[in-house]
């Protein structure tokens, strides 16, 4: 019970420390002390009525202590003149301030602040990942499969140029707000594709982090159309894999399908859609639902690709037309938008390429292209896959 | 907090523009120069006319043009104070050395308690 608090209050607290403080890792270390004492205390009694509040007032009086300690670091002072001008927190006990209605959410104000563009994207990953979700720097050097020694350097960089350049901890301004609220979701997304590659589970931490920009953004289409897309993909999961072999859409048991999830999704979906929608997220999100259908409406997947090639002129979603445009019957006209391509060390490309030649009576030529996909393969799975298709040539 | 915005410029940037066209542009810098930030600023001369002085063998030598060819040549700067990187990254793209090939590198300058 007190870990889910942990997990879910995380990223409440350590915003409101890192907004009162201006210094992340001040505000880290605060959050984590003030964590350690409840997991202590609140083993022997009744956590708090409002266990945020009281986790914020314990981790900024930590905070206070911590600077107190460090006074004569010449690094601190700002801190310290900023702490001076808020005396009446300085020494109340917690329990005279949880009550404060005036402690707001300043998680949005975090997410900003760590997936900003001047940071490296593998640091705005991870920083989302330690900051937002609450991973322990442990889990996520395991998720990325690098050492936790890495992985702390590479906090701990990205921390420091927080602190040093000035990246603001704030909301984008309008005028910037669609590029800098399109770089969180491709953060988001980020993760949650990564979750299909197996060891701590990234996809629903992807998840966690839409469902909670889709409360603090409830009007931003593609925020709610990235939920619904991850939620939708995220349906189907259990249909995706047999054993450890891949299984095609047309070839899954649909028994697997976790039918609240795709309602949950199309729920989403369609609150994006009534905002006005028609981005990326949003798109992609329709062409998810589209294939939780039975039949699926290929002509329509092949339309919704169609515009979101059109929208992000992107030759990956052309070959996803393709595709759909094979499943609506058209394996000619398929491989023509195939052959019009410039992905040559993209794998699907070979792969589709293999099993439009295969349909169109082409054996030898769907070889060559199964062959050529088999050498750019990167997973087992993937590899027996294709092995497979070779052999049904 | 200081920003120095380093403005790097690809060589011969300025080469086919009408004379109005230039002016054009130096305006844009004049404007930016003026901005309330804006603190310091220089221009500097062609690459051409740099010496580069380092030591070799204990002795100071003087070499003529920039220390090394780069695709950018650094042609002035800017310093401004800025309430945080996003209002300085927000100066740097108004500098037109960004859409004639070059770029400009935003940097926090140190800053010694008083």
């Amino acid at each position: 019970m007190i870990e889910q608090v942990f997990r879910e209050q995380w990223a409440r607290v350590l915003a409101s420390l890192v907004g009162f403080l201006g210094d992340f890792d001040l505000a880290e270390d605060a959050c984590q002390d003030a964590f350690a004492i409840a997991a202590e205390r609140w083993s022997r009694e009744r956590p708090p009525e409002n266990p945020v509040a009281w986790l914020i007032a314990t981790a900024r009086n930590r905070a206070i202590d911590r600077l107190r300690r460090e006074r004569t670091l010449a690094a601190k002072t700002r801190t310290l003149e900023l702490l001076a001008a808020t005396p009446d927190m300085v020494d109340a006990a917690p329990e005279d301030i949880v009550d404060d209605p005036l402690i707001p959410d300043e998680r949005l104000e975090l997410i900003f602040c760590c997936c900003h563009p001047a940071l490296a994207i593998e640091a705005q990953v991870a920083l989302t990942l330690r900051a937002l979700a609450g991973l322990s720097t442990q889990e996520i050097a395991d998720a990325f499969l690098v050492s936790p020694e890495t992985m702390k350097r590479r906090l701990s960089r990205a921390k420091t140029k927080i602190t040093a350049t000035g990246i603001p901890f704030a909301v984008p301004e309008d005028h910037a707000l669609p590029d800098r609220l399109a770089a969180v979701l491709a953060v988001v997304y980020l993760i949650f594709n990564q979750g299909y590659a197996g060891r701590v589970d990234l996809a629903a931490e992807a998840i966690r982090l839409g469902r909670a920009l889709a409360t603090l953004m409830p009007d931003e289409s593609e925020v709610l159309g990235l939920l619904a897309l991850m939620v939708l993909v995220d349906a189907r999961r259990d249909a995706r894999l047999r054993g450890d072999e891949l299984v095609l859409l047309a070839d899954q048991d649909r028994s697997l399908w976790d039918t609240e999830r795709i309602g949950e999704g199309r729920a989403v979906l369609d609150r994006a859609l009534s905002l006005g929608g028609r981005g990326a997220y949003v798109l992609q999100a329709a062409i998810a639902s589209l294939h939780c259908s039975e039949p699926v409406d290929w002509p329509q997947v092949t339309a919704l690709y169609g515009e979101l090639a059109a929208a992000t002129g992107s030759p990956v979603v052309d070959l996803n037309r393709a595709v759909a445009l094979a499943q609506a019957g058209c394996p000619q006209a398929a491989l023509e938008i195939v052959d019009g391509l410039e992905l040559d060390d993209y794998r699907y490309l070979h792969s589709t390429r293999g099993e439009l030649l295969a349909r169109l009576k082409r054996p030898q030529e769907a070889r060559a292209a199964y062959l050529r996909a088999l050498e750019l393969a990167f997973s087992e799975p993937e590899r027996r896959f294709l092995r497979r298709r070779l052999s049904e040539l | 907090m200081q920003y120095a915005l380093l403005i790097y410029e690809r060589p011969g940037a300025y080469d086919g523009l009408s004379e109005a066209e230039q002016e054009a542009i130096t305006g844009e810098y004049m404007t930016i120069s003026r901005d309330d930030q804006v603190v310091a600023g220089a221009h500097l001369q062609p690459a051409a006319t740099a010496t580069t002085v380092r030591v070799q063998d204990g002795k100071s030598v003087m070499t003529d043009g920039p220390f090394a060819e780069t695709k950018e040549v650094f042609g002035g700067y800017f310093v401004a104070q800025a309430d945080n990187l996003d209002a300085a990254l927000a100066l740097a793209e108004r500098i037109p050395a960004i859409r004639m090939g070059g770029s400009v590198e935003v940097r926090p300058v140190v800053e010694h308690p008083a």
